[in-house]
């Protein structure tokens, strides 16, 4: 009898040596003669554990992890196959603690389904919310998503009906969607374990964007550094077309939809929704100045919704459990589920779908188990390179756009970055002036110089030049970034900078209290 | 190791021509000719400009804009060292030294020999089994000395 084995095919865990591990397992079996069936799942996210190898067994799925291609051997010989005792025996993934205290909303499926089966797709509940969505029509839809409270997840945390609303009552030729998979943040894979892990879902929920907008081109921009996602997306496309699912008459409706895959080429800033636009057009990723917005004129200035993946893979649940469901779920103006990528120098590190309202405390030392290198937690960056450093003293902060926002930090795409007690945080200051110096588009001024003069003028203090003047000068150039930027390259480089200057005025020099008193 | 085709216009044309059907296709075009040849030469900008009915300057400013896009060949091998915030937290900075060191020349060169370039990457999306790599387009994680040594003499033999 063929015995079926799980292992990813998500990028983290090819990364960690997963294809060496299947053929391992192949080869093993073979030797024994022993017919296997090896399934490549996304990622369950339990990303210190991968690869995660899983057996299917009479009493459900069994993991092993972290297994190396060394392992294999001795698996087999204890017995895996039956879900036998092994030093890397995890049990059954649903019940380890870091998946068993989640709430899996959006990556419900990921880990778990052939990204590559449409059948498996629909057979764990996939296209429900698009069969809902085709029976309400376009301006319940909208309504539905509405009453949900969905926020953009890229960062800004706009409402997402409202951008749908704009997009459907205007009035043109031609509409798109386009899905913003532009991950650059370094701390961030949620868009990429999504794609690779559960990719008919983002089909699923551009599709119900474009039925509610009347929109019939949808785009995702993904990074280059994501060839594995880009693969997995455009078989998705493939099969989906191939059921009927894209293209003309949609699941046999009167809607139309297709979509393509597109490729950037290494600029951080196409990140920012205008200048991923410019890009696609075949520009420069140069950020345009608002209004218009892109939701009159976006993509090749024609209404455009802009959404960011785990945007639009929230919607299919929302139409297909219903928009209270989902708004049960969080605290405050943050309603639903978060995606929170915990990473860095973290023991526990991965994907951690929770609720909003947990402290980033919770997140770091009780679920990521503070450092991988057994040292003190020093700070952790929340929000990627342009998130601010969040000293221990404030891990009581609740995930929840506005608590960060009142503390001069910022969720962005929910990526968390752990740093030990060995972190410079001057020199992290530094990096943070010196990426947005080698990344701004050069639009705005503030940005494309005073990026510059901000890595000098910290050189300065460094060195020991004049430091109380030249702190002052450094906030003040934070501030000309901060209000002269039209996005948040420019504009939100000042918070890791301040962050680390507020927080570890003592690591900038002797002057502590010259700083307080600039403040 | 990748291997690229020598150029040739006619060639460079019909990679070009693959791409005229789609909407905004400047980006799929540079795409296919870097995959092409290893790096977009000058000659292919005006053929571009010739092709979208744009400015040779127009092709040229989206050329230079993006780090992805080689202006020469690179090294027979590509090692991408991620040098983003993560990696940095997990260690990243000693190993950019060390293969620096190791190779003889700094982030963004090629070695003398021609044989490898070494690149800052910033971000592979593996930023919870950090320090990671990627040798022509293979990625690696959980990076140490010993695995970077290891696909450090990979690049080398």
């Amino acid at each position: 009898m063929s015995i079926r084995i799980y292992v990813p095919k998500d990028a983290c865990a090819i990364a960690c040596g997963a294809d060496e591990v299947v053929e391992a397992i192949e080869a093993a079996a073979l030797a024994r003669k022993q017919p296997v069936e090896i399934v490549r799942t996304g990622s369950r996210g339990m990303l210190w554990l991968e690869p995660l190898v899983e057996v299917a067994t009479p009493e459900g799925r069994i993991a092993y992890g972290p297994v190396e291609e060394g392992d294999v051997e001795g698996l087999f010989e204890a017995g895996f196959l039956t879900g036998a005792t092994h030093a890397l025996r995890i049990g059954k993934p649903e019940e380890h603690p870091f998946l068993a205290k989640q709430t899996r909303l959006t990556f419900a499926r990921c880990g778990i389904i052939d990204p590559a089966s449409y059948a498996d797709y629909v057979a764990h509940g996939g296209y429900k919310g698009l069969e809902r969505a085709l029976a309400l029509g376009p301006t319940e839809i909208i309504e539905e998503v509405k009453k949900s409270g969905l926020r953009g997840r890229g960062g800004a945390g706009f409402p997402t009906a409202i951008k749908w609303k704009t997009v459907a009552d205007a009035q043109a030729d031609r509409k798109y969607i386009v899905c913003n998979a532009d991950e650059g943040d370094s701390g961030t894979f949620a868009d990429r374990m999504i794609m690779e892990g559960d990719p008919f879902q983002l089909i699923e929920g551009m599709t119900i964007a474009g039925i509610a907008v009347g929109a019939t081109k949808g785009f995702v921009y993904t990074r280059s550094e994501y060839p594995h996602a880009i693969w997995a997306m455009e078989k998705a496309i493939e099969a989906a077309r191939a059921h009927g699912m894209l293209g003309v008459n949609i699941a046999g409706s009167q809607h139309s939809f297709d979509m393509e895959v597109r490729m950037g080429a290494g600029a951080y800033v196409c990140g920012e929704e205008t200048a991923l636009l410019d890009s696609l057009e075949g520009g420069r990723g140069t950020v345009r100045a608002k209004p218009p917005l892109p939701a009159h004129k976006g993509l090749f200035q024609k209404p455009t919704v802009i959404n960011n993946v785990l945007s639009l893979v929230a919607v299919p649940h929302i139409l297909a459990d219903g928009a209270q469901k989902y708004a049960d779920f969080g605290m405050g103006r943050s309603r639903g589920t978060m995606p929170v990528q915990i990473a860095g120098n973290v023991k526990f590190g991965g994907l951690f779908e929770t609720a909003f309202g947990i402290t980033l405390g919770e997140l770091i030392n009780d679920i990521g188990g503070g450092t991988a290198s057994g040292r003190p937690v020093k700070a952790a960056q929340v929000g990627g390179p342009l998130g601010a450093y969040v000293p221990t003293w404030q891990f009581d902060l609740p995930f929840d756009y506005e608590a960060f926002a009142a503390k001069d930090a910022l969720i962005g795409h929910g990526g968390i970055v752990v740093f030990d007690e060995t972190a410079d945080m001057v020199k992290m200051a530094r990096f943070a002036m010196e990426f947005c110096s080698v990344e701004s588009c050069g639009k705005c001024t503030p940005c494309r110089i005073g990026s510059t003069r901000g890595i000098e003028v910290i050189d300065r203090i460094v060195a020991g030049e004049r430091r109380e003047q030249n702190l002052v000068v450094l906030k003040d150039l934070c501030q000309t970034m901060k209000l002269g930027s039209l996005c948040a390259l420019g504009g939100f480089t000042p918070y890791p900078v301040l962050s680390a200057l507020t927080h570890f005025p003592e690591e900038f020099g002797d002057t502590p209290r010259r700083l307080e008193a600039a403040e | 190791m990748p291997h690229y085709e020598p150029w040739s216009e006619e060639r460079a044309q019909a990679v070009i021509g693959e791409f005229v059907h789609l909407e905004g296709p400047l980006m799929p075009m540079l795409h296919a000719v870097q995959e092409t040849f290893g790096y977009v030469p000058d000659a292919v900008v005006p053929m571009l400009a010739e092709r979208l009915n744009v400015s040779r300057a127009e092709v040229h400013g989206v050329v230079t804009f993006y780090h992805d896009f080689r202006h020469e060949p690179a090294g027979q091998h590509v090692l991408k060292l991620c040098r983003a915030e993560a990696c940095q937290a997990a260690g990243g900075d000693a190993l950019a030294a060390h293969a620096e060191h190791k190779l003889g020349c700094k982030l963004g060169e090629t070695t003398a020999d021609g044989r490898v370039t070494v690149e800052p990457i910033y971000c592979l999306g593996l930023c919870a089994t950090a320090p990671s790599a990627m040798l022509d387009g293979r990625i690696v994680a959980r990076l140490n000395e010993r695995r970077l040594d290891a696909l450090i003499s990979e690049a080398q033999s």
